[in-house]
């Protein structure tokens, strides 16, 4: 079993399993910290439809079905409460296939993305808990538009824009290399802490175990996410709190200042 | 003896036409906005270029590969947004990306004041810059929500002309545009063809193929499965009129990233055991779409 689905049914008490859907798509309501919140994730599932994403990639069913959950949950909560969304990340990459591009998986992505977005401007906080891989539009997908983004501090836990070896190949450098590179240029590394670094983390959990989750740890990943809910909740309804990080401070500093002198001469005539 | 050659109307339209593709990126965001109104920001005499690339003996540039120009039009405050292809290949890196996410923040804000202010983005991008790796992706995280967050108020408009063609990060950017325009010589789509010839081998896609990629991801194929909004010659003026004629309809009915019903069916007729070609996915979206 998949670590992201070992975590999302040890979180939301539910196999997740949909009537209608792909089976990859897992979706589940449980309550947390005294109200209610939906779970969703991806997993593999070796009975597909799509052969390129049984491996618990981003395909096209998985964007496609994965938008219309999130806007039934933006339509169900309408004016009342918004519930959080917690997404758990242990997703491979995109699909990679003939039929997915002929179909348009950029556009399914994108529509992902888009309620994801819509629901974090909508009110509901939406929560990235990072237990396994997201890269490449995996990570774009699942945790780009969250408020807060976790991660667990572990060695199979990886956020980057490219595999290892597809990266030394595309640019020509060895994964030894990319490794030299990595120990110096933070943006390039391959582990969850230099990730965090750059600030695009809320909090980096230390979990016991994390193939085997228990009592003990299921509760303090809830309470780290119940912590999450609560920050989302009092801070605006956008990203910016990755570039006010104090991560950004330092290692973002081009981004910041693209951020001050765009703003002047956009004003400047 | 004289002889006297009736040109075809063909023939006499190329000599006119003169070619967006073949102009850097500079030049095509001048020519997206009204004549004499181009005013580049962050420009390449500020010199703000990418922190990374040196650390890794790569010669930086000044712009980064992303020109950012406000201007009018049609009159209407407008920011033209152009990628350069033939910089790292259109990569997104943390300098230029910053500057399209800014670039479409400070845009809405100005809507939020009452001045309505468009957006045309043109895209020839390989996706993420690896050099870059984790930047980029947050970055874009950030160009998502800020072009998210500009449709709302004025239609976002993405021209891919070639012949970089639009992968990866920004694929999805197309994707979440209000609408998109292409040539025929123009690609957009998700996972390059070498990439996905990697990642599932050759008889998942032979990348050196070339018409069996254009016919998947080709403007003319986008544009008649319905991925795209209007097909145009690679001419500076007939691009320019198509996005004039898009901004003048306004909001889309719909945006194509909200249409779950419809993709959800279209993917319910599609049978993904068996292959499929390019006309079959014509075929299915004109029956859809009658």
């Amino acid at each position: 079993m998949s670590r992201g689905r070992i975590w999302f049914e040890a979180l939301s008490g539910s196999s997740g399993r949909q009537s209608d859907g792909p089976g990859s798509l897992l979706l589940a309501e449980a309550t947390l910290g005294g109200e209610r919140v939906s779970y969703v994730a991806l997993a593999p599932d070796a009975q597909a439809r799509f052969p390129r994403a049984r491996g618990g990639e981003v395909g096209v069913e998985e964007g496609w079905y994965g938008a219309r959950t999130i806007r039934r949950i933006i339509d169900a909560d309408g004016d009342s409460t918004k519930r959080p969304i917690v997404t758990i990340v242990d997703a491979k990459s995109q699909a990679y296939g003939q039929r997915e591009e002929l179909v348009g998986i950029h556009l399914a992505a994108a529509a992902l993305i888009s309620a994801y977005a819509e629901a974090r401007v909508a009110g509901h906080p939406v929560i990235a808990l990072i237990v396994g891989r997201a890269v490449s539009a995996s990570f774009l997908v699942l945790c780009g538009q969250a408020n807060r983004v976790l991660a667990f501090d572990d060695e199979q836990v990886l956020v980057h824009a490219m595999y290892k070896d597809a990266a030394a190949r595309i640019t020509r450098r060895t994964v030894e290399e990319l490794d030299t590179l990595g120990a110096t240029i933070v943006p390039m590394a391959y582990d969850i802490q230099s990730f965090d670094k750059l600030g695009g983390l809320y909090r980096l959990l230390q979990v016991a175990s994390p193939d085997e989750p228990n009592v003990g740890t299921v509760e303090q990943v809830k309470l780290a996410v119940i912590d999450a809910i609560a920050d989302a909740r009092r801070g605006p309804r956008d990203l910016s709190s990755r570039l006010e990080s104090e991560g950004a401070k330092q290692y973002r500093k081009a981004s910041l200042i693209v951020r001050t002198k765009m703003a002047e001469q956009w004003t400047a005539q | 003896m004289t002889t006297t050659v009736q040109l075809s109307e063909d023939v006499l339209a190329l000599s006119t036409r003169r070619s967006y593709i073949e102009m850097n990126a500079r030049a095509r965001a001048a020519q997206l906005l009204d004549a004499g109104a181009f005013r580049e920001l962050l420009g390449p005499f500020d010199r703000v270029e990418s922190p990374w690339l040196p650390m890794q003996g790569i010669v930086p540039q000044w712009d980064d590969g992303c020109v950012v120009a406000k201007g009018t039009i049609d009159g209407v405050p407008a920011v033209a947004i152009a990628l350069e292809g033939k910089f790292q290949g259109g990569s997104i890196g943390e300098v230029c990306g910053m500057k399209m996410a800014i670039a479409l923040a400070l845009a809405r804000q100005d809507c939020e004041r009452g001045i309505p202010t468009r957006a045309v983005l043109s895209l020839e991008s390989g996706g993420v810059r690896l050099q870059e790796a984790n930047i980029g992706e947050l970055v874009i995280a950030e160009i998502y929500a800020e072009l998210i967050a500009l449709r709302k108020y004025v239609p976002v408009i993405v021209v891919i002309a070639g012949m970089t063609g639009c992968f990866g990060g920004m694929s999805l950017a197309a994707g979440l545009a209000s609408y998109v325009v292409m040539t025929r010589q123009a690609r957009l789509s998700m996972n390059g063809p070498e990439v996905i010839e990697q990642e599932a081998g050759i008889e998942e896609l032979d990348a050196r193929d070339r018409p069996l990629i254009w016919s998947i991801c080709g403007g003319a194929q986008r544009h008649a499965t319905g991925l795209a909004d209007m097909l145009v010659e690679d001419d500076v003026a007939e691009i320019a009129h198509a996005v004039r004629t898009l901004f003048k309809r306004g909001q889309p009915a719909r945006l194509r990233s909200d249409a779950h019903d419809l993709y959800i069916e279209r993917l319910g007729r599609l049978d993904p055991a068996q292959e499929w070609t390019a006309d079959q996915i014509r075929a299915v979206c004109k029956e859809q779409m009658p």
